[in-house]
């Protein structure tokens, strides 16, 4: 049950990554839809918080090209639904999580994704 | 008889057999959907507005449920597989994430309007098998955490301290983080009903009045915070309007059961004309592999 929406908001929290820590990359996804009552003023006041081109390079990476390279100026309701599409719809229910930065993975499975780190790898 | 956090660590305690009991249990249901409703209102979300939450440890959905119900998206995170396993066959509308909090959050800056915890932050000063003290621990929760929510935005967090100490420590580790805020006694003079919640605030906010009793205030002037706090005996007021009616005095929100106040919420969702108020309805799932 990994929505993007999610997703776009989730960076790698290994000890001392920062740099290409965002956004995990997916692989060996098995991706389900599942409608979602639509609720765009909602999807419209998050824009502010997403990542357009992690979002865009995201989506397109799991098949799903229905969004514009560029974030629109003046969105359309035809362009909100799909973005409450490619939000809201999409899960990923088994597959990885690679951080492009320090290379760990956090495995989906079950659609949850396990975000347990080793201890050398906790923060401070 | 021990509580939970001092046999064992919650992902153990939370094995298969302890997720079911306690997810199935009425009385602990009930206790805990009125700890949920009471941390929601003073969460203070905008009441017409789909927020995105975050429930930190968030079990097995049932705190969940009620923001589902409230309409609001949310990410749950837990440390207990079982639990979480739970949740998936109650199928609530969350993202789920097996997280072990005390290891931090690596959710971007701003990413949340608000976070709830019923029963969970007391797990982190007990029984635990990590090489990091719990002082550590503390410090990257509440650090990461101050993070991840937007300015403004409260967190809420009910919980079972067993000592002053333990109070201390995690109000001061909340505050080096960055929060505002306090602790809300309701009923802190009824051995029964008294419930404790550490109202954690980002960006300057008034801290939410207690129900019938105290409020205790952190000491701004302190940096040991809670050390040194003034008891503050404050008049009991509502804080906020009641939709449906009642007025002041004792009665509330509170007083309405679970059942009740989902109808009401959702009544008042559906007269706005919202869409996807959430339902018993399960939405079947249309499967499409992808490989790559
Ligand atoms: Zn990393």
């Amino acid at each position: 049950m990994v929505r993007l929406i999610t997703h776009n908001m989730l960076a790698c929290h290994v000890k001392n990554c920062t740099k290409d820590n965002f956004p995990l990359s997916f692989s060996d996804v098995e991706l389900v839809v599942r409608p979602a009552p639509e609720n765009l003023e909602f999807i419209q006041r998050f824009l502010p918080k997403l990542d357009w081109s992690a979002l865009v390079d995201t989506a397109r990476s799991l098949g799903d090209e229905s969004l514009p390279e560029q974030m629109p100026d003046q969105w359309t309701e035809e362009q909100l639904k799909a973005l409450h599409h490619v939000l809201m719809e999409l899960h990923v229910e088994e597959g990885n999580m690679t951080c492009r930065g320090c290379g760990h993975v956090y495995p989906i499975s079950n659609g949850i994704p396990n975000m347990l780190l080793a201890e050398h790898e906790v923060g401070r | 008889m021990s509580r939970p956090e001092e046999i064992s660590p919650p992902e153990i305690f939370y094995g298969d057999v302890e997720a079911t009991k306690y997810t199935s249990n009425t009385r602990v249901k009930s206790i805990q959907a009125q700890m949920t409703r009471r941390a929601m209102e003073l969460l203070a979300l905008p009441e017409d507005e789909t927020a995105f939450v975050l429930d930190i440890g968030c079990g097995s959905g049932l705190s969940g449920e009620l923001l589902d119900e409230a309409g609001h998206v949310w990410v749950g995170v837990d440390i207990a597989p079982s639990m979480l396993e739970v949740a998936l066959e109650r199928e609530v509308e969350g993202d789920l994430f097996l997280q072990d909090i005390g290891q931090g959050f690596g959710f971007r800056p701003g990413t949340f309007d608000g976070a709830i915890s019923i029963s969970v932050i007391q797990w982190l000063l007990n029984a635990d098998s990590s090489s990091h003290s719990p002082a550590q621990r503390l410090t990257r929760f509440f650090t990461t955490l101050h993070s991840a929510l937007k300015n403004p935005s409260r967190a809420i967090f009910q919980f079972y301290p067993n000592s002053d100490d333990q109070v201390q420590m995690i109000v001061n580790a909340a505050q080096r983080a960055g929060f505002g805020g306090g602790l809300v006694v309701d009923y802190p003079n009824s051995k029964k009903a008294r419930k404790m919640y550490l109202c954690l605030m980002v960006g300057q906010q008034e801290i939410p009045k207690a129900l019938n009793g105290d409020e205790m205030q952190v000491d701004e002037d302190s940096s040991l915070g809670m050390k040194k706090r003034r008891e503050e005996i404050l008049n009991e007021k509502r804080r906020r309007k009641d939709q449906g009616g009642k007025k002041g005095g004792k009665k509330g929100k509170k007083d309405l059961d679970a059942k009740e106040w989902i109808m009401k919420k959702k009544e008042l969702y559906r007269s706005r004309g919202k869409e996807g108020v959430p339902n018993d309805s399960k939405y079947t799932a249309r499967k499409r592999k992808v490989y790559f």
